[in-house]
């Protein structure tokens, strides 16, 4: 008997989604962001989102969309232009509420809750006006000494969306570049985990495309996986692709003015992926 | 006969970055702020601190300091996000941030200007401010000092001051002058003054009441070794003169 197939579609994957839900979103910043599922969330009816994110332009988008109800994070930026035009205006106009971690307490958070622990101590935090603003975050004393410490609690989550180099049809997942980010703990710390990839390959193969410790993500916390060849775009994804900095400039360009921002969604992000990817073909030939 | 050294500011920027190094051995500089202090930290490992740790600006320990907007060729570590992470509680790790905000104790905002509920400006979040401040041994890079950043009150605490409990606040380099924290109350105090900046100049700069001793010494000018090295080593294209107003 064979292993479980997990490929599913993005329809499929959006489609099993609710409103209300809690959704942890792999990469980090403006880099191997599942940009592929996020732009089909933001086409999709499910809305009032908690987003847990080291966030970049998923961040972005999800606000121009109207589809965060709370963020959790430790920054959002899109990297080489240091600030994200959308999610500002969203905290500017008071359209999403934040949870605003340290980047080290966020981590915690992610570790807690994929080894479903209470919470885990860390003394980031103390001092910093991060207490202030969670009023929430508990600080307990060291059983062991004096130390007093922050309580991360777990940041747990409904369903992670991940984009990684590689993976194979059973959910299996590889990175190739410098980086893993965090998305194996964001993988350990959703209830289900959907994997996109650059390129479905044979479970055979993924020893041939990289070193054993590039097999980041088992099957056993993914839910499904499915190919989306430049899904990661606009964002970097090495060694499949750089990011692409002429486009998130437009990105930017338009996210700060409602007339070309309302053209530039009209001309990417009104169709399916595939629309999207053929949008951004047509673009590069004319930005030639 | 003496040899005439011309020296751009943002040289003399650079160099007072890398003197925030001095002394540090083996740990890694993390120099997040910008061109200026990367260079500083890269010219320290390249002459007094031969020790030093530093990245090419990626997840990769470069095995020598590599030049501006380049990748390492030879490797000597792998430091990804979230040992970056670790190592802030590990502790071996000197930062140099960039404040949009500091206080005369040297807490630093990056997060929001304004109310946090609703912020007048977003900014990036707190990131690893409140850990870095907290753990390890923080400098500060200010590119354009004024009153704005320079402030009596920031809005936001993202990097904790040596009234809040910062581990280790060693010194604030700015386009004008080099300020650190050596007075009894942990408040800031003027260094020196770069070359060509009067003590009045930064005074109207500082949105609070600045120490400023009886004598402030210039800062130092590159040597002639410092220069070649990061005119024809380690940033060739100039790109440290595009962040230094002129």
């Amino acid at each position: 008997m064979s292993a479980t197939g997990k490929v599913r579609t993005i329809d499929e994957i959006v489609g099993s989604l609710e409103s209300g839900m809690t959704i942890g979103i792999g990469g980090w910043g403006s880099r191997r962001k599942p940009m592929a599922l996020v732009r089909a969330l933001c086409n999709s009816p499910v809305t009032d989102l908690t987003v847990i994110s080291y966030g970049g332009p998923d961040v972005g988008l999800l606000c121009a969309a109207g589809k965060i109800r709370r963020l959790i994070t430790a920054f959002v930026t899109l990297d080489s232009i240091p600030l994200e035009p959308h999610f500002r205006t969203a905290r500017q106009t008071g359209a999403i509420e934040m949870t605003e971690y340290d980047e080290g307490m966020f981590l915690f958070g992610l570790y807690a809750a994929a080894h479903r622990l209470p919470f885990l101590p860390t003394p980031v935090g103390l001092g910093s006006d991060v207490l202030r603003v969670n009023p929430g975050l508990k600080t307990i004393r060291s059983p062991y000494g004096d130390e007093e410490v922050v309580a991360v609690p777990p940041l747990a989550m409904d369903v992670a969306f991940v984009h990684m180099n590689r993976a194979d049809a059973r959910g299996n997942a590889q990175y190739l570049g410098p980086d893993p980010y965090m998305d194996d703990l964001f993988a350990k710390a959703a209830e289900r985990t959907y994997v996109t990839c650059e390129r479905l390959v044979d479970t055979a193969d993924l020893a041939k495309e990289g070193p054993l410790q590039s097999l980041l993500i088992s099957r056993s916390h993914v839910a499904g996986v499915v190919e989306t060849p430049n899904g990661a775009h606009f964002t970097d994804c090495v060694p499949d692709h750089g990011r692409d900095e002429g486009f998130q400039r437009l990105y930017a360009q338009s996210a700060g003015d409602p007339e070309r921002w309302a053209a530039f969604r009209d001309r990417f992000l009104a169709g399916d992926e595939a629309a999207y990817q053929d949008a951004v073909r047509v673009w590069r030939e004319e930005d030639r | 006969m003496t040899e005439t050294i011309t020296a751009t500011r943002a040289e003399v920027c650079a160099v007072a970055c890398a003197e925030l190094f001095r002394g540090d051995g083996e740990i890694v500089a993390a120099a997040v702020a910008g061109f200026v202090p990367m260079l500083g930290s890269r010219l320290a490992r390249a002459t007094f601190e031969p020790d030093l740790l530093t990245t090419d600006g990626g997840p990769v320990l470069s095995a020598g300091p590599v030049p501006l907007g380049r990748s390492a060729t030879e490797i000597e570590g792998w430091l990804p996000f979230r040992d970056h992470l670790w190592l802030v509680l590990n502790g071996r790790r000197h930062v140099i941030m960039g404040p949009s905000q500091i206080d005369a104790h040297g807490n630093t905002n990056i997060s929001c200007i304004g109310d946090w509920d609703r912020p007048a400006r977003q900014l990036l979040g707190a990131r690893g401010g409140p850990g870095n401040t907290l753990l390890n041994p923080t400098s500060y890079w200010v590119p354009k000092h004024s009153a704005r950043v320079f402030t009596e009150k920031v809005d936001f605490v993202s990097g904790v001051g040596t009234d809040r409990g910062a581990h280790d606040l060693r010194a604030v380099v700015s386009n004008l002058a080099v300020l650190d924290f050596e007075t009894p109350d942990g408040r800031m105090r003027l260094r020196s003054v770069h070359p060509g900046v009067t003590v009045d100049e930064v005074v109207a700069a500082t949105g609070f009441e600045l120490a400023v001793p009886d004598e402030v010494p210039e800062t130092r000018l590159p040597t002639a070794e410092e220069l070649r090295i990061m005119r024809d080593v380690l940033d060739p294209k100039g790109l440290r003169e595009r962040e230094v107003p002129s």
